[in-house]
């Protein structure tokens, strides 16, 4: 017997959960620009004083006051390309064995291995690289460089272990990671009739990986070299622990340096006014760079492929 | 040249489901052999048997023997590399790589096993389009992209792109599924065209095409093959129950 | 039958290379673990996980406060992160088309970019400048605005696994779609969104920049939630940088029950992951 009326589920059946719901969804979108307009307001005076000169100047002296932005960007630039260079072609070369040509028994071990790597906190990879990477490259790989190639001014020395040749290869191991996951993620979506069409016509595996996967797999593969890229960027513990903090322009690999990252967690504690101005003025950039690097690189790798479509013209799969 | 494509005891199982049994014919040199059965009976699994597609699972276990004219396919020193140059398979969905314009599509077999001379590339490329009467409709767009074209027109694609490696036998599994009836004619005259020269083994859902263009049917059901003969002779005079009761209708 | 052997020895020469580089990689976390297991255990002992941090040169000093601290913080963290991640993700999932929905999406994505570091600014700026107090609260509101991106976006994908079948069957029956959400789709997705809270709350633990900033650290029992309180990341990195030998071994002994914490979280997840999708017969 239908004792309520059929029009009694009416929206208020609903009460607030959708509601509350799509709050919550809000108040994420709100958080991003809340932590914008936090930190710009933050930044604010030393916006003011120094306008965009401030990306050029290699002045950072609390006691006059002068703050400028150029070393520890170029700091951050070089450290993080670096790390990018090591870590590139690793990160793909290893995805391409995990997924295309291990044998199945090291499959899970060698994706287990690297996941794992992506878990250990940066202060461990920091504490790591000042004991024991530090120590390796002031004797070993640093030396070497400064003794037969010191006259090169990039490779000038003293060999002291911390710097930018240390802090850039502690950055490669710690975006390792990212790099191979998201390569995998995208080789795996290359469809298995694609890869059969290539087997069928008489190739060999290797031509098969450099025919169709990667080829299908470019602009993933951008995506993914572009998000390890911006995580080198942004990362601070690790890199501070093992770049030497030397606020200068980096000239040689083996030289002491900063980053921006690295510059803000060594001043904070004891900054004040404007030089704590500068410091979130350093942190407003921080955020700008690695957002547009994350935005460039999600709408690179989830891109959708192009796909064979039965109608005529330039058709791509959207 | 074209060969004979012999099949003798050949079974295939993954894992412990076993798919095909014993299944034993020859299809005939430069001849089309359809494969005829319901769905889900075997039949893509033994025409992806005859060249070594499975190689690319794990868990799939061959038993038997597949002959390519006097070769053995599953022999230990037969390089399975050199035996899919020799054997073409044309796919049920048309996949020419999405990435490779018309002429790269074609062009990819000849970069792979033989010639990159600029020219005799060319040529090449333009006598396998020409070969699967697809010259004219593309010649003036060749670097465009493959996905660019029809249904039909990819399938076509698919089609000189195998012939550009030079195969003696071409694997067709369903390869007017996804096309229209204009299409299919199109790609069926082709086929009558191709049997002159290689030997063919076509699997089809579909009796009237299976009539049509081939000279010996096998009816497949449940990993079994019933029934082995000319084209015919099957349809005419069926020696099997199984057999009439499918191609009369009256088993799905 | 034979193709082109120099295919071959090109082909195998290219896959050794990527054999190579893959076996790096894998040598690589090797020695790190290698390395905290051997400098850390020499410092574990009960006194370690559960005293005071004592002055320089003195012996028996500890950790205690710092696992406390942390604990606490990301107590905290999760309480903010939770409701808030799942709630939102339980938007995502009944709209999922929608305009907000794509944006929420882009901005966990965003925000799940942001280098910590800029969240720990953001946190200060906001509450312990305005104060002028270091806090534990703050610390764990830092750790909080971290991983509710996180937690949304894998519980999204934990939610929509519900298959639309069992969905519609509740639909079927007259429910709304809050009984739905209740009775049907979170009980469900349960494991899975665990499993999700579980990661997050692994990186949180992990975090060193943004707790620095807002909660600094201490070397006392935390006593009331607005005070500064240690933490175990910033405990490594000051203990670390310090120039005595005593600290430094003390930073390896914190850096492996770190360690072992955020790894023994990450390996349980991953099992759990397989195990749900065994019980699903995937």
């Amino acid at each position: 017997m239908l004792t309520k009326k059929l029009t009694s589920h009416t929206k208020s059946s609903e009460g607030l959960f959708p509601l509350v719901t799509a709050l919550a969804a809000a108040l994420l979108l709100a958080l991003v620009g809340g932590i914008f307009w936090v930190v710009l307001r933050g930044a604010w005076p030393a916006m003011s004083t120094f306008g965009l000169g401030f990306l050029i100047s290699t002045a950072w002296d609390p006691v006059q006051n002068l703050y400028g932005a150029a070393p520890v960007m170029l700091g951050t630039l070089v450290t993080a390309l670096l790390a990018l260079m090591i870590a590139g072609p690793l990160g793909v070369a290893t995805a391409v064995y995990v997924n295309e040509l291990a044998p199945s028994y090291l499959r899970r071990p060698i994706s287990f291995a690297v996941e794992l790597l992506a878990a250990v906190p940066s202060v461990v990879y920091g504490l790591w690289g000042l004991f024991v990477l530090a120590p390796w490259i002031r004797t070993g790989p640093g030396a070497f460089l400064e003794q037969n190639f010191g006259f090169l001014p990039i490779f000038r020395g003293p060999s002291l272990g911390v710097g930018v040749l240390t802090a850039g290869l502690l950055l490669a191991i710690m975006i390792l990671p990212t790099i191979t996951a998201l390569t995998r993620e995208v080789m795996r979506g290359i469809p298995l009739d694609l890869r059969e069409a290539i087997f069928a016509l008489g190739a060999t595996r290797w031509e098969m990986i450099v025919r169709v996967v990667l080829p299908n797999s470019k602009t993933g593969i951008m995506g993914a070299l572009l998000l390890g890229l911006g995580r080198a960027i942004g990362e601070a513990m690790a890199v501070t622990m093992v770049i030497g903090n030397a606020n200068r322009l980096p000239i040689s690999l083996l030289a002491p340096a900063q980053t921006a990252a690295s510059l803000i967690v060594n001043e904070f504690p004891e900054a004040f006014d404007l030089q704590l101005s500068s410091l979130l003025l350093l942190g407003l950039w921080l955020f700008i760079i690695t957002s547009l690097v994350n935005m460039a690189a999600i709408w690179l790798a989830y891109r959708p492929a192009p796909v064979p479509t039965e109608q005529g013209g330039h058709a791509h799969g959207k | 040249m074209a060969q004979s494509v012999s099949l003798r005891n050949l079974s295939v199982s993954f894992g412990r489901q076993q798919v095909l049994h014993n299944v034993s014919l020859t299809a005939r040199a430069a001849e089309v052999t359809a494969l005829i059965g319901p769905s889900g009976c075997g039949k893509t699994t033994l025409l992806r048997s005859i060249n070594r597609m499975h190689d690319l699972y794990s868990g799939a276990k061959v038993s038997g023997q597949i002959l390519l004219g006097e070769e053995s396919v599953y022999a230990k020193q037969t390089d399975p590399v050199e035996l899919r140059r020799r054997i073409g398979m044309i796919f049920q969905k048309p996949n020419p790589f999405p990435h490779l314009s018309i002429f790269e599509n074609v062009a990819l077999g000849i970069r792979l096993h033989g010639t990159t001379a600029k020219t005799a590339l060319a040529d090449q490329v333009e006598a396998c389009l020409r070969r699967a009467s697809l010259w004219d409709e593309v010649k003036d767009r060749l670097h465009t992209l493959g996905t660019s074209l029809s249904g039909g027109q990819q399938q076509r694609l698919c089609i000189a792109r195998a012939l550009a490696v030079n195969p003696q036998v071409f694997l067709m599994d369903e390869p007017c599924a996804s096309l229209d009836p204009i299409s299919t004619m199109h790609v069926e005259e082709l086929l009558a065209e191709l049997s002159r020269e290689y030997t063919i083994i076509i699997v089809t859902h579909n009796m009237q095409q299976a009539a049509r263009v081939s000279q010996q049917a096998a009816f497949v059901l449940n990993g079994e093959l019933i029934e082995f003969g000319t084209t015919k002779e099957l349809f005419l005079h069926p020696q099997d129950t199984r057999t009439e009761a499918y191609i009369t209708g009256r088993m799905g | 039958m034979a193709s082109s052997p120099r295919r071959k020895i090109y082909g195998l020469l290219a896959e050794i290379v990527c054999g190579i580089f893959s076996a790096t990689s894998a040598f690589v976390l090797g020695l790190i673990l290698y390395f905290i297991a051997r400098r850390g255990l020499g410092a574990i002992s009960l006194t370690f996980l559960t005293s005071l941090p004592t002055p320089v040169g003195q012996a028996g000093g500890g950790i205690g406060n710092a696992l406390i601290g942390s604990a606490i913080m990301i107590g905290i963290g999760a309480l903010l992160a939770v409701p808030w991640g799942i709630t939102a993700a339980i938007f995502l999932d009944q709209h999922p088309h929608s305009r907000l929905a794509s944006l929420t999406r882009f901005a966990c994505r965003v925000l799940s970019g942001v280098p910590s570091l800029i969240i720990g600014l953001f946190v200060f700026t906001l509450l312990v400048l305005p104060t002028r107090t270091y806090s534990a609260l703050a610390g764990g509101i830092a750790l909080g605005v971290m991983m509710t991106p996180l937690i949304t976006l894998s519980s999204e994908t934990m939610l929509a696994t519900v298959s639309s079948n069992w969905r519609e069957a509740s639909y079927a029956l007259g429910a709304t779609k809050q009984q739905t959400v209740r009775m049907l789709i979170l009980p469900t997705a349960a494991g899975g969104l665990t499993v999700g809270v579980m990661l997050a709350i692994a990186l949180a633990a992990g975090q060193t920049a943004p707790v620095l900033l807002t909660a600094l650290t201490s070397r006392f029992w935390l006593e009331n939630l607005a005070q500064p309180a240690a933490s175990l990341p910033v405990l490594i990195y000051t203990y670390g940088i310090s120039p005595f030998p005593d600290w430094q071994s003390q930073a390896w002994g914190a850096a492996l029950v770190l360690v072992t914490i955020v790894l023994v979280l990450n390996i349980v997840s991953q099992a759990l992951v397989s195990f749900g999708n065994r019980k699903k017969g995937m």
